[in-house]
């Protein structure tokens, strides 16, 4: 039995535990806003945070993860940063498809956390980890900055 | 591809058929008879858009055609709300099952759904307008064309009395069923909805995380899937461990299934089922699969490279594309001669959702229900229904939201795949996913091409006569992604012309790639002519327009949704004189080592003219700084957050392909994998993007696609005119460009 905190709730689950998060998260607890992109870590739809760091889901096996903090795109609503976020999403109407959003969303998040008044290229930094294959970059920029200006008024 | 031809010639005679909501409220449904042939089986097909309106006043509208991020979902309803006078903050969008039959067709494919939906979409909204004010006429006794309506309400100026939709409902569907050709359309001045720049309709939900992809099917009980089929294209099951495979943790089954229909439907392979995908997918490893690879077990790029050159030097085409004058006169007293060769690779398409689709066999009734992320779900069910043996309406193809497209999924192996898995698993759900190998290995391409180009000068640097030798591949069958169209400009406008083909064999599966065709003949012509006007001492933008000099336009022509507009010059020469303005090309004073390159090309109905500003480290790195782009697709934007994230889009996804983008065979497989060798845009390198967009009296048109080709091209001209060096190969070399 592998135990995981996501969201605050203690789960517990049968799987080995080379199992990657993802799949857990996916097709054992039905939590299916973590998305799949490659498998490698390569193009961070996947993302969640643990103990608030974005982090690949699909590489960190669940073994590694017993008593840290997992917090996923289902859960970004409930802290006031990631509602700017969300917020700003749609006032810039970001998304073409959307399907990597989630993962653009969770490494903005553990960015402007810790770092609330990025410039531009510290924001392309610690985004060029995730692939927007419909190339919203220009929007997804704009709307980080603009949650950053809003998370000014804010405390994270 | 051809059969969506066929299947999208709308009438424009429209009929609308009303009837009243259980607990009252209208539901009015447009049908558009006269369909020569429905995409599946010959009977009649409607189009039916819904429109229903509840006694509270909430509006539902049906979003019909698939959504694959090109904002069809919001911009379609958004038409019918126009002329409904629908308050927009209270319109819901619904995805529509696929029914052709109700529907009318359903695809994402072409850059068709904005001039197939411009006109008939309005005229469902205005219907209604028209049936709620006459309804709201008759309760008041006065006559209907005194009354006014806007955002939901019904006034009568006179008295200002006010009635709302949601009021009015349950009368209207019982008023006089306007004729839809009919039916009067509002003046453009007056359009509150269209214009407006309005969000995505399911982004609230998806920054949310909420399920509404393909993949975020789930269903009580349902099972995973993962395929294993050959590397190599064409090849054919021999044998596998099944047995092995079976014994590794939670896998539940492990069966081969035998191919049929050819790569676009179903091709030899087998399933592994488990509970969990992971398992699934790494049980594979122990398959310890044999193929049969056949003769295709030997072909490679390098191959193909190595046969396409040989051919271009012969001078030869296999087979005649155009003729017009007499070419070889006019080389043969040419004061210049302009010869080069041009080639582009195979690409991948790599939407960021990988193929999946989720199905259930139920075994009582016979019916294959899928939940498809597809975009040519008609099709789909057509193909699945014949394969499956049932007949089309026992197969149930729910239309999700698609993690992008871009003509990945217009081919529905995926869905042939998950049906012919369920049917072995009757009444459990299985939902299948490829891996990002497989999406990458087991692609339908954009197909490699080759290009002689020549062009025969006079003295005064004019072009006299024009060849192309096109080598491409003998893809006979169906719609062919890497014809050239015989009259590929400049064909119409040289006096001498030769235009010949040769074709090489091959097993690789092939497709559509956003703007097919387009995306290579761009960057070829376009390249080719920038040198033809370096030879003539001019520049591509001046040579462009010197060729259309005094050019009438074309007359229309019957396209696949009716008459379309045919080529126009005069709005060629619009956007290159835009773009040149914008871009101060020729003026512009730039940044040391930085230089400007140009690309024009007409597809999919809309003209784009691009300039970028481009630089070249001296390892060779190629740094695209902006790009200029100056676009006609007719009269409207219809949503201009939609339209600018398009074009954005697609010049990204253009300067991905000229930098860096290839797909590799070797021994009859694809070498690639993941996005480390598939190396897509990611933000450090997109550059600022200029936009306008230079409105013309046409009807509007499609953008998914259009503002993509000529973005490659003048990349390629840029960096020729910062560091002197053609680029006539794609991707570009970085090894040649380099200076150190």
């Amino acid at each position: 039995m592998v135990k995981l905190t996501i969201n605050g709730e203690t789960r517990s689950l049968d799987v080995p535990e080379d199992m990657p998060l993802l799949w857990a998260l996916r097709d054992e607890l039905g939590m299916v806003g973590t998305k799949f992109g490659c498998g490698m870590g390569l193009c961070g739809a996947c993302t969640v945070h643990v103990d608030g760091v974005a982090t690949r889901s699909c590489s960190a096996p669940v073994g590694t993860l017993a008593g840290k903090k997992i917090s996923t795109i289902e859960h970004l609503g409930e802290t006031p940063l990631g509602k700017a976020l969300q917020k700003a999403w749609l006032d810039v109407d970001v998304m073409q498809c959307g399907y990597c959003q989630a993962g653009q969303l969770m490494t903005a998040s553990a960015l402007l956390a810790k770092n609330p008044n990025p410039s531009q290229a510290e924001v392309d930094s610690a985004m060029q980890g995730n692939i927007c294959r419909c190339a919203c970059y220009g929007r997804i920029r704009e709307a980080i900055q603009m949650a950053a200006k809003e998370g000014a008024t804010i405390h994270v | 591809m051809s059969e969506l031809a066929e299947t999208i010639a709308l009438s424009r005679r429209t009929l609308l058929k009303a009837s009243v909501l259980a607990g009252g409220g209208l539901m009015l449904t447009a049908t558009i008879p006269g369909i020569a042939k429905a995409a599946t089986g010959g009977r009649p097909a409607t189009l039916n858009a819904f429109i229903t309106i509840a006694p509270d006043g909430s509006i539902t509208i049906v979003g019909k055609n698939p959504e694959i991020g090109q904002g069809i979902k919001t911009m379609l309803p958004m038409l019918v709300a126009e002329e409904l006078d629908a308050d927009w903050n209270r319109v819901a969008i619904v995805q529509g099952d696929s029914d052709a039959r109700k529907y009318g067709p359903q695809l994402a494919g072409g850059s068709f759904a904005t001039p197939m939906n411009w006109i008939p979409m309005r005229q469902v909204g205005a219907a209604g307008r028209a049936m709620l004010v006459a309804a709201a006429a008759k309760r008041w006794g006065v006559d209907p064309s005194t009354l006014t309506a806007s955002k939901s309400v019904v006034t009568n100026p006179a008295n200002g009395k006010t009635l709302t939709y949601g009021e009015l409902a349950t009368e209207a569907a019982s008023s006089a069923v306007p004729d839809l050709g009919k039916v009067k359309l509002k003046d453009d001045k007056d359009f509150t909805i269209i214009g407006r720049k309005i969000g995505g309709i399911d982004s609230p939900k998806i920054v949310h995380g909420q399920p509404i992809f393909g993949l975020d099917t789930r269903l009580p009980g349902m099972v995973y899937a993962a395929y294993e089929r050959s590397p190599v294209f064409g090849a054919k099951y021999v044998s596998a461990n099944l047995a092995a495979a079976k014994a590794e943790p939670g896998i539940i089954d492990v069966f081969a299934i035998p191919g049929a229909g050819g790569h676009d439907e179903l091709v030899d392979g087998i399933a592994v089922i488990s509970k969990n995908w992971w398992l699934a997918n790494k049980a594979r490893s122990k398959l310890a699969v044999q193929w049969d690879n056949g003769e295709w077990g030997s072909h490679s790029t390098k191959g193909y490279d190595e046969q396409a050159r040989a051919f271009m030097a012969s001078g030869k085409p296999a087979e005649s594309l155009n003729q017009k004058g007499d070419s070889a006169a006019a080389f043969a007293s040419a004061a210049k001669v302009v010869d080069a060769q041009y080639h582009y690779p195979f690409l991948a398409h790599v939407p960021m959702e990988p193929m999946n689709c989720t199905a259930q066999w139920h075994s009582k009734t016979g019916t294959m229900e899928l939940w498809a992320p597809s975009q040519t779900p008609n099709g789909g069910q057509t193909s699945v229904a014949k394969m499956l043996g049932v007949p089309e309406d026992k197969v149930v193809v729910h239309i999700t939201r698609s993690g992008g497209g871009f003509g990945r999924r217009l081919i529905n192996d995926f869905m042939h795949q998950a049906a012919a898995i369920a049917q072995k698993m009757p009444d459990t759900p299985v939902q299948l996913l490829w891996s990002r190998e497989d999406d990458v290995r087991t692609d339908h391409y954009r197909p490699a091409g080759w290009h002689r180009l020549r062009a025969a000068l006079d003295a005064n640097g004019k072009i006299t006569g024009f060849e192309d030798h096109f080598v491409t591949f003998d893809l006979s069958g169906g719609f062919n992604p890497a014809a050239m169209p015989k009259d590929q400009f400049p064909a119409n406008f040289v006096p001498n012309l030769s235009y010949g083909q040769t074709k090489m064999k091959t097993a690789v599966p092939m497709g559509a790639l956003r703007a097919p065709a387009s995306n290579a003949l761009a960057f070829a012509f376009q390249s080719f002519l920038d040198e033809v006007a370096h030879e003539a001492g001019t520049d591509l933008p001046t040579l462009l327009l010197s060729l259309v000099d005094g050019a009438e336009a074309d007359p229309p022509q019957n396209g696949p949704f009716g008459k379309q507009a045919g080529f126009d010059p005069a709005r060629m020469r619009a956007v290159i004189k835009k773009a040149v303005a914008m871009s101060d090309w020729g003026h512009a004073s730039l940044p040391q080592g930085h230089a400007l390159g140009f690309g024009y090309y007409y597809s999919h109905l809309g003209h784009f003219a691009e300039v970028a500003e481009v630089s070249v480290s001296k390892s060779g790195q190629v740094s695209v700084h902006n790009v200029w782009v100056a676009g006609d697709v007719g009269s409207h934007i219809i949503n201009p957050f939609g339209a600018l994230n398009q074009v954005q889009g697609a010049v990204i996804d253009g300067i991905g392909q000229a930098l860096s983008l290839a797909i590799e065979l070797d021994k009859g497989a694809v070498t690639n994998s993941n996005f480390h060798n598939y190396p897509v845009p990611r933000m450090p390198v997109i550059p600022a993007i200029h936009v306008e967009f230079v409105p013309s009296d046409n009807s509007p048109t499609g953008l998914g696609e259009p503002a993509l080709p000529p973005v490659i091209p003048a990349v390629t001209n840029a960096v020729f005119a910062a560091t002197g060096k053609r680029v006539r190969s794609l991707p570009m070399d970085r090894a040649l460009l380099a200076t150190a």
